[in-house]
Formats: structure tokens, C-alpha cells, sequence
């Protein structure tokens, strides 16, 4: 008896011991791969993780349903925005000829661009669903340039692990692992269905990234930067959905 | 009287440390992180209703579309046409967290469960019904007690019913899948990688409205559990499940 409770205690140690490093190991590695989320720290840590850890080791290239032009919602749902900025309405006066976006951060030319200069690159369209975490949805023909073929005007560095974007609009920015930012439908989207993208729907910049939900689509875009830390950006929580919050991967 | 004390003394002839276990340690711990887990899920899913209270068929729906039907609450969007003077605080942000870890755990819970009771023997000895409980002559009697609210007999402290075998059977093997796949099927992420999930469904948003009635079916599956364990005897039948031990 005395036997076997020894070795039970002995193989139990054995088994927590390997348990305890094997989740280490297993953090470790997670880390590594660009698999623990922004905002995995707290109570809700662990269901953030598994989510954003499964889905981007299951959806790295996988592609955003695309839809038939006869699919198109009547109305793209114009979702309630904050009343804008003087900055914006200055800006909309002028026909947004002066609207920039400008690029920095880990690149090798930080660059400013004109809306002018943005729509001279190749224009891709896509229809895809706007999905909203409320639980509406809408389906779009968005159109606008790959944010690849501009970051790659720009650029990044190997170390680069985030892209961190700003609406024109006080605290209204987000951010997304490189995965997102090089995905071929993420999109600076300036046309909705065959028109300059209208106001509501974040015209004359949104960034369009259809594996997510609309939260993460910020609208007025002007400004990116690309790091391999967010944490020196806001809380460093990774955006400010978190903050307020909301989780970081919206994916789900 | 006779056959209360028979059942205990036939199983006091096992060995002392059997006598006692009406539910395995696997069986009750599964069981209550899964009850945990479930409220948590239906909390939070309300609250998401709330923010939304409509209802679609197809790929897509939104408050400029017709509906399937409406839920005649209050909304948590002042954006929602609901027929209400007020707006309810927004809770989407901790909602949202807290579904997907509860469901995470849930998810895990139910697997490790299901694989093992495949290998315990407990489907085979405690939820799969014998042929001849399945004879109609066997299951209307038992629908007809179930009709009368008949208390079960003191044999039924050791062993599930046939009913009460294949509503488990339901739960586990039909409803919970469903209600896993019809929640991933709203992910834009899950259905980039897996586009069949949700077509097969009729759209994202016929995803959303199947998710709601398999969770009202699970919401009344655990209503009608609740009283049967009322029914049963709430204490001996929270002790069993409890401390595994069932009351002499």
C-alpha cells in the first residue's frame, strides 16, 4: 500500500510537472508564432487566446466568402457614426482633394499619400458582408487598393508584427497582425458600389477587412503605422475596442 | 417498500468504495462546468439579442430589411426601431468575451466527455436504451407516466429512464453540435476556411436565427430537466450529482 501510494505520488508529480511545462512551453511557443492577442491578459484571457490562436493558425490564407453582384443589399446600412470633426468637415468642403494618409513606423520610406495617388494603383473590387457585432449584416461591392501593393510601396520591415491604423476622428483607431494587413482582400476601400464611398459608410477612406467584424473596418482613415510592439499605443491593448472593452480579434 | 431496500442491498455486495457511486467524478465534474458554462452562454446571448432583437432568413439582414420576426423587447442600440422610449445599456463588449470563453470550456468539457464515454462504458451501460425499451408497447407507458408527472420509483435512482435516456442522447449528440456549428457559422473568419458551414445553413444570417431556436430548445430541455429533478427529489438527486452518492 505504502508502495503503490509512492509511485501514485510520484507519477501524479511526474504528470503535473509535465503539464506545468508543457503549457509553458506551449505559451512559449504561442508567443513565438504570433498567436496570443493584444488583449490576453484578465478574466476573458484564455477564450481570447484559444480564438484568435485557432482561427489564425485555421485562416491564414483563407479567403473572405466573395458574393454574385445580384446578391448586393439595396442599402449598405449607414451604422450611426459620432457627429464629425471640424477636421473632417474642413476637409469634405474641400471635396477631399487634401485628404492624406500617411504610412510609418517599421518601413523603409514613411510616405504620405493623396487620395489622387492612392486610386492611380491597381483597383480591386470585392463584394463581401459587412457583419456587425450587433448581429446585422449587409453584402457590398467595395472597391480600393490591396493594402499589400501600398505597404509594399512602403516598405516594411521583417520585424514588422502589426499594422496600427487612425481614423480622422479622436480615439478611433485599430490594429491587426501583418497576417490581416498582407491578406489580398484587406482593402483601402474608396468606392462602394460602383460610387465614392458616401460618408456613413467611412468615405472617403475605410479600411475594409472582410474576415472581420465591421469594428475592426475603421472609418476615415489617415493614418498607419506599421510596429512589432503594441504596446506603447493607447492602453497597450491593441486598439481601442479593447479599451472600451470589446476584444481586439474580431474574427468571431 | 420491498424493492427500495432491495436495490441497495444488491449493490452492497460490490466492493465499499462502487457502492456509493452513482455518478462517476467524470460525470458530475463535466456535468457542472457545463451547467456553468450554459448559463453563462444563455446570459450573454441575451444580452447580444438585446442589442439586435431581429431576426432574418438568407445571408444578410439589417434594420433596413424585412424580418423573420422580432422580439418585442427593448434594445440596447438606439439605432433598433423596437417601438420603446428607452435605450438599455450596452453590455455587447463583456457579453461577447464571456460567450466565447464560456463556450470554449463548454466545447472542451463536452469533448473530453464525449470520447469518454465511449471508452467507460457509460453509453453503452447508461444512455444508449435497450431494444426492448424501445418496443411502442414499453414507450407509451413510459410517455404516460411522464403525462401523469408520476414520481419515479426508487429503481430510477440507479438507472435513467428510456425518455430520460434519449433526451440526453439528443442533447449531446444533436443539439450541442448544432448549437456549436451554428455559431461558428457566424464567424467570418470560421466560414473563410470552411464556406460549406454556412451556405449549407442558408446564410449567415439563417446561421443566427437557428442558433437562437437550438438554444430555446436547449432552454427547455434544461426546464423540463429541472423539474424532473424536482419531481425526483431535488435533494437526493443533487447529492447524487454532487457527491456521487445516492440517499438510502
Amino acid at each position: 500500500m505504502n508502495q503503490l501510494s509512492r509511485r501514485k505520488l510520484i507519477t501524479t508529480g511526474i504528470a503535473a510537472a509535465a503539464g506545468v511545462s508543457g503549457l509553458a512551453v506551449a505559451a512559449r511557443l504561442a508567443q513565438k508564432y504570433g498567436l496570443v492577442p493584444p488583449d490576453h491578459g484578465g478574466v476573458y484571457g484564455l477564450g481570447e487566446t484559444l480564438t484568435y490562436a485557432s482561427q489564425r493558425l485555421l485562416t491564414r490564407h483563407s479567403l473572405a466568402r466573395e458574393f454574385q453582384p445580384s446578391q448586393i443589399s439595396q442599402r449598405p446600412v449607414p451604422n450611426d457614426i459620432a457627429p464629425l470633426s471640424d477636421a473632417y468637415k474642413r476637409l469634405q468642403a474641400g471635396g477631399f482633394v487634401d485628404w492624406r494618409l500617411s504610412i510609418d513606423g517599421l518601413v523603409d520610406r514613411p510616405t504620405t499619400f493623396s487620395l489622387a495617388q492612392l486610386k492611380s494603383y491597381p483597383s480591386r473590387s470585392q463584394i463581401t458582408q459587412l457583419a456587425c457585432e450587433e448581429g446585422w449584416s449587409y453584402i457590398a461591392q467595395w472597391t480600393g487598393v490591396p493594402l499589400h501593393h501600398v505597404l509594399d510601396l512602403v516598405g516594411v520591415h521583417p520585424r514588422a508584427k502589426y499594422l496600427v491604423y487612425f481614423s480622422i476622428e479622436p480615439d478611433w483607431w485599430e490594429s491587426i497582425d501583418m497576417s490581416d494587413a498582407l491578406h489580398p482582400q484587406t482593402f483601402l476601400a474608396y468606392g462602394l458600389n460602383g460610387n465614392d464611398l458616401p460618408t456613413p459608410n467611412g468615405g472617403p477612406l475605410r479600411l475594409r477587412l472582410p474576415r472581420q467584424l465591421g469594428y475592426k473596418s475603421v472609418k476615415f482613415v489617415t493614418h498607419m503605422t506599421v510596429t512589432d510592439s503594441l504596446k506603447s499605443f493607447g492602453k497597450g491593448l491593441g486598439s481601442a475596442a479593447p479599451e472600451a472593452g470589446y476584444s481586439w480579434y474580431a474574427g468571431i | 417498500m420491498g424493492e427500495s431496500v432491495s436495490i441497495p442491498t444488491t449493490v452492497s455486495a460490490l466492493p465499499a468504495a462502487k457502492v456509493t457511486a452513482r455518478h462517476s467524478a467524470l460525470v458530475r465534474v463535466t456535468h457542472w462546468i457545463t451547467t456553468l458554462c450554459f448559463f453563462a452562454l444563455l446570459l450573454t446571448g441575451v444580452e447580444l439579442i438585446i442589442s439586435h432583437p431581429r431576426f432574418y432568413w438568407g445571408e444578410t439582414g439589417n434594420v433596413l430589411t424585412p424580418t423573420l420576426f422580432k422580439i418585442p423587447i427593448p434594445s440596447s442600440r438606439s439605432s433598433v426601431p423596437t417601438g420603446y422610449k428607452y435605450v438599455l445599456p450596452d453590455q455587447n463588449g463583456w457579453s461577447r468575451y464571456l460567450h466565447f470563453q464560456s463556450a470554449w470550456i463548454l466545447v472542451l468539457t463536452g469533448l473530453l466527455y464525449a470520447i469518454a464515454i465511449f471508452f467507460t462504458g457509460h453509453l453503452r451501460r447508461n444512455l444508449l436504451p435497450s431494444k426492448s425499451d424501445l418496443s411502442w408497447r414499453a414507450l407509451s407507458a413510459e410517455i404516460f407516466d411522464h403525462l401523469r408527472f408520476k414520481r419515479p420509483g426508487p429503481a430510477e435512482a440507479w438507472s435513467y429512464n428510456t425518455l430520460q435516456r434519449l433526451a440526453y442522447l439528443f442533447v449531446i449528440f444533436v443539439l450541442f453540435p448544432l448549437v456549436i456549428w451554428t455559431g461558428l457559422a457566424m464567424s467570418l473568419s470560421f466560414v473563410s476556411a470552411f464556406p460549406a458551414t454556412v451556405t449549407l445553413l442558408g446564410g449567415q444570417q439563417s446561421a443566427r436565427t437557428l442558433h437562437f431556436f437550438v438554444s430555446v430548445a436547449l432552454v427547455l430541455f434544461l426546464l423540463v430537466h429541472v423539474f424532473e429533478v424536482f419531481l425526483a427529489g431535488f435533494l437526493s438527486r443533487m447529492r447524487a450529482m454532487i457527491t456521487g452518492k445516492v440517499a438510502p
